[in-house]
C-alpha cells in the first residue's frame, strides 16, 4: 500500500497548490512523518481532514441523544452511572475533536453551525431509535466496536492532532465496548423477556452497524486519496470485514444470532462471509430519511437555541471581567 | 415514642434522652409511610441519600441538551457524583435497616411517599438558570452538611461524607461561578437568574428544618443540626448573590414535607420515568 504508484499524485483539478510543495508533502507522508497544523498541506488534504474530523465530532455529539434517551430509565444505579459516564465521555470526545479541527483553521461555532444547518454530516447510525434498554448494551458492543475498528486505524493517521485524539479516544471506546458487551451478556443470560429484548436489539442494530463503515470500496470516492495521504490505511470493506470477523464469535459466545442467513465461515479466505447490505436504506438514511434524522437535528437545534442566552451571558460576563482587569 | 433499635453511631448511644425531646419540642414527624420512624438512623440516611439521588437524576436529564458542550460535561459530572453518593448512602441505609434491601431496591422500589428528599431537589429543571441556581443553593448547604458529617461517629457515613465533601466543594465553585455569570451577564440572564432565585428561595427553608430524626442522629454523633447551619449558608449565598448583582428574596412562603414523604406532584412523575424499567422486570438482574 505504501508504494502505490498513483497517477493521481498531481494536485487535484482546480487546486492552486504548487506541484513541488505537494511532492514534498507526499514524500514526508511516504516516510511516515506526522503532519502538524503549522506544516504546509495541500488544500485538498486540509479539506478532507476538516470534513472527517468535524463529521467525527458531530457524530459524538449527536450520538449522545440515542443513548441519552435511556439515562433516566436505566434499571440500576450502577447502569445509570455507567451510561451517564459513557455519554459524558462522548461529549468529551466531541469537544476534543472540535479542538483538533480548530487547528485546521475553522472554529467550533462554524462547525456547529454546519451541523445544525444540515450542511455537515454525522454518522448515520445515530439516526436509528433506541427502543429498549437492550439497545444501550448493543450500541456499546456494535457501534463502539465498529468505531474502535475504524479509530484504531485512524490513530495512525498522518495528521498529528487527529491521530493523537484517536489514541486517547480509542482507550475510552474500548472501555465502552466492554461495558456494552457485558450488559448484553447479562441480558442474554437473564429472564426470557430480557433475552428477547436483547435479541431484538441485535436484529435491529446489526445492519446499520455494518453501514457505519461507509459505502463499499467500489462506490467510495474518497478512499484512494485518503489512503495515499495516509489519513486512512484500510478501505471501508476491509474494515467492515474486520468488524464482522471480530463480532461473530462474540455473538456466538452469548448465544445470540446475527440477522443474516448468508453469514458463514469461509475456510479459504478465513473470514466470515456475509450478505449484501441494503444500500438503498444506507443512502436513504444518509440523505436525511432515516427514522430519527429530523428528531436528532431538532433536538440539537433546540439545545442550541435554548442555550443562546446562556452563551451570551457567559460572553458578556467575560467581557466585563476583561474590562475590569484592563482598567 | 421511640421504641426502635438505635443503630446510629455504631450503637454508641442507646437511648434518646429527654433533652433531645425537649430540643425538638415534640416535633416528631408523622411520616407518610411509617407514622413514626422505627429506625431513625435509617430514616436519616434516606434523607441524605434521596436528596442526592433525586437531584442527580434531575441533572442527568440535561445530558445531551445543555447550552454548551462544556456544561453537558460538567452537569453530567455533578450528576455522577450525586448518584454515586446516593448509591453509597442507600447501601448503608439498607444495611442499617437490616431487611435485606439493596441500594437498587431502595432506589427503584419505593414510591414517592417513601422518598425523604427535600422538595427543592425534585422540582423540574426549568431553564438553565433554575437548574444552576437550585444547584448552587443546594451545594452551599451540602458543603456545610458534609463538613459536619465527616466527623460522624458512624465510620461508614464519615467515609462517604469525606469523599462527597471534596466533590461538593467543586460543585459549589462551579455553580457559584455560573450564578455570577448569569446574574452579571446580560439583562436577560439577570432576569432569568433572579426569577429562578425568587421561585426557588421558598424551598430552601426545608433544608434547615430539624425534627426528631435529625435530633436523634445528632445525639448519636452521626447527624447534623441543620438549623445551626443557616447563618453560614446565608453568608455564602448572600455573598455570591451580591457579586452576581442579584437580590436575596425575602423569607416567607416555606413549603415543607419532603422529609416526611409529602412531596410535590413532580416527584411521582420523575419516579415513574426512573423506575419504569426496573419495575417492569421485578427480580431481573441488570
Amino acid at each position: 500500500m505504501t508504494d502505490q504508484k498513483s497517477p493521481t499524485s498531481a494536485p487535484a483539478a482546480g487546486s492552486t497548490d504548487d506541484a513541488a510543495q505537494v511532492a514534498e508533502f507526499e514524500a514526508r507522508i511516504a516516510q511516515g512523518e506526522s503532519i502538524e497544523p503549522k506544516d504546509w498541506m495541500p488544500e485538498r488534504y486540509r479539506k478532507q481532514l476538516t470534513r472527517m474530523m468535524s463529521q467525527h465530532a458531530h457524530s459524538e455529539i449527536v450520538g449522545m441523544l440515542p443513548e441519552g434517551n435511556w439515562i433516566t430509565r436505566a434499571p440500576s444505579l450502577r447502569r445509570k452511572m455507567v451510561l451517564l459516564a459513557k455519554v459524558q465521555d462522548e461529549a468529551g470526545h466531541g469537544l476534543y475533536i472540535y479542538c483538533g479541527t480548530e487547528t485546521l483553521g475553522i472554529g467550533r461555532e462554524e462547525l456547529v453551525d454546519q451541523l445544525l444547518t444540515g450542511k455537515a454530516k454525522y454518522s448515520s447510525i445515530f439516526n436509528y431509535p433506541t427502543l429498549t434498554w437492550a439497545d444501550i448494551g448493543v450500541i456499546g458492543w456494535f457501534v463502539d466496536g465498529a468505531a474502535i475498528v475504524n479509530q484504531t486505524m485512524l490513530a495512525k493517521a498522518s495528521f498529528g492532532p487527529y491521530a493523537r485524539a484517536m489514541v486517547r479516544i480509542c482507550k475510552e471506546e474500548n472501555f465502552h465496548k466492554k461495558q456494552g458487551y457485558e450488559s448484553v451478556a447479562t441480558l442474554a443470560n437473564g429472564t426470557p423477556e430480557q433475552r428477547a429484548m436483547v435479541q431484538d436489539a441485535v436484529n435491529r442494530w446489526w445492519w446499520p452497524s455494518l453501514m457505519m463503515f461507509g459505502p463499499s470500496d467500489k462506490d467510495s470516492p474518497n478512499s484512494a486519496e485518503l489512503i495515499r495521504w495516509r489519513v486512512k490505511r484500510d478501505t471501508n470493506d476491509t474494515l467492515r470485514q474486520r468488524f464482522v470477523d471480530l463480532t461473530v464469535p462474540q455473538a456466538r459466545a452469548v448465544n445470540l444470532t446475527l440477522p443474516d442467513p448468508d453469514l458463514r465461515y469461509n475456510e479459504e479466505t478465513e473470514h466470515w462471509d456475509f450478505g449484501e447490505i441494503d444500500w438503498t436504506e444506507f443512502h436513504e438514511v444518509i440523505s436525511g430519511n432515516g427514522p430519527c434524522n429530523r428528531e436528532r437535528l431538532a433536538a440539537r437545534r433546540k439545545a442550541h437555541d435554548d442555550g443562546a442566552w446562556v452563551r451570551e451571558a457567559a460572553q458578556a460576563y467575560a467581557a466585563k471581567r476583561d474590562a475590569v482587569t484592563a482598567a | 415514642m421511640t421504641t426502635g433499635k438505635r443503630e446510629a453511631g455504631d450503637g454508641k448511644r442507646d437511648k434518646v434522652g429527654s433533652s433531645v425531646d425537649g430540643w425538638v419540642a415534640g416535633a416528631r414527624p408523622a411520616t407518610a409511610t411509617s407514622g413514626t420512624a422505627e429506625n431513625p438512623f435509617f430514616e436519616y440516611l434516606l434523607r441524605l441519600a434521596d436528596d442526592r439521588l433525586v437531584l442527580g437524576h434531575r441533572l442527568s436529564e440535561w445530558c445531551g441538551h445543555a447550552p454548551i458542550l462544556e456544561e453537558d460535561i460538567a452537569l453530567a459530572n455533578i450528576a455522577l457524583d450525586l448518584i454515586g453518593q446516593a448509591s453509597l448512602l442507600l447501601k448503608l441505609a439498607g444495611e442499617i435497616e437490616g431487611k435485606g434491601r439493596s441500594e437498587d431496591t431502595l432506589a427503584y422500589f419505593r414510591d414517592a411517599i417513601e422518598f425523604r428528599n427535600a422538595q427543592l431537589v425534585e422540582l423540574p429543571n426549568g431553564d438553565f438558570a433554575v437548574t444552576i441556581v437550585r444547584q448552587f443553593l443546594f451545594d452551599a448547604w451540602d458543603v456545610l452538611v458534609l463538613e459536619r458529617l465527616t466527623a460522624a461517629s458512624n465510620q461508614s457515613l464519615a467515609g462517604i461524607a469525606a469523599k462527597a465533601l471534596k466533590e461538593a466543594k467543586y460543585h459549589l465553585r462551579h455553580t457559584a461561578e455560573w450564578v455570577r455569570m448569569l446574574g452579571d451577564g446580560t439583562a436577560e440572564s439577570h432576569a432569568r437568574a433572579q426569577r429562578a432565585l425568587d421561585d426557588l428561595w421558598p424551598y430552601t427553608a426545608e433544608l434547615f428544618l430539624r425534627d426528631a430524626i435529625d435530633a436523634e442522629a445528632v445525639a448519636s454523633g452521626s447527624g447534623v443540626d441543620v438549623e445551626s447551619l443557616r447563618p453560614r449558608w446565608r453568608q455564602t449565598v448572600d455573598q455570591v448573590i451580591g457579586e452576581a448583582t442579584l437580590t436575596v428574596p425575602k423569607d416567607g412562603f416555606a413549603p415543607r414535607g419532603g422529609r416526611a414523604g409529602r412531596h410535590t406532584e413532580h416527584l411521582g412523575r420523575m419516579l415513574a420515568d426512573m423506575q419504569s424499567l426496573a419495575r417492569a422486570h421485578p427480580g431481573a438482574a441488570w
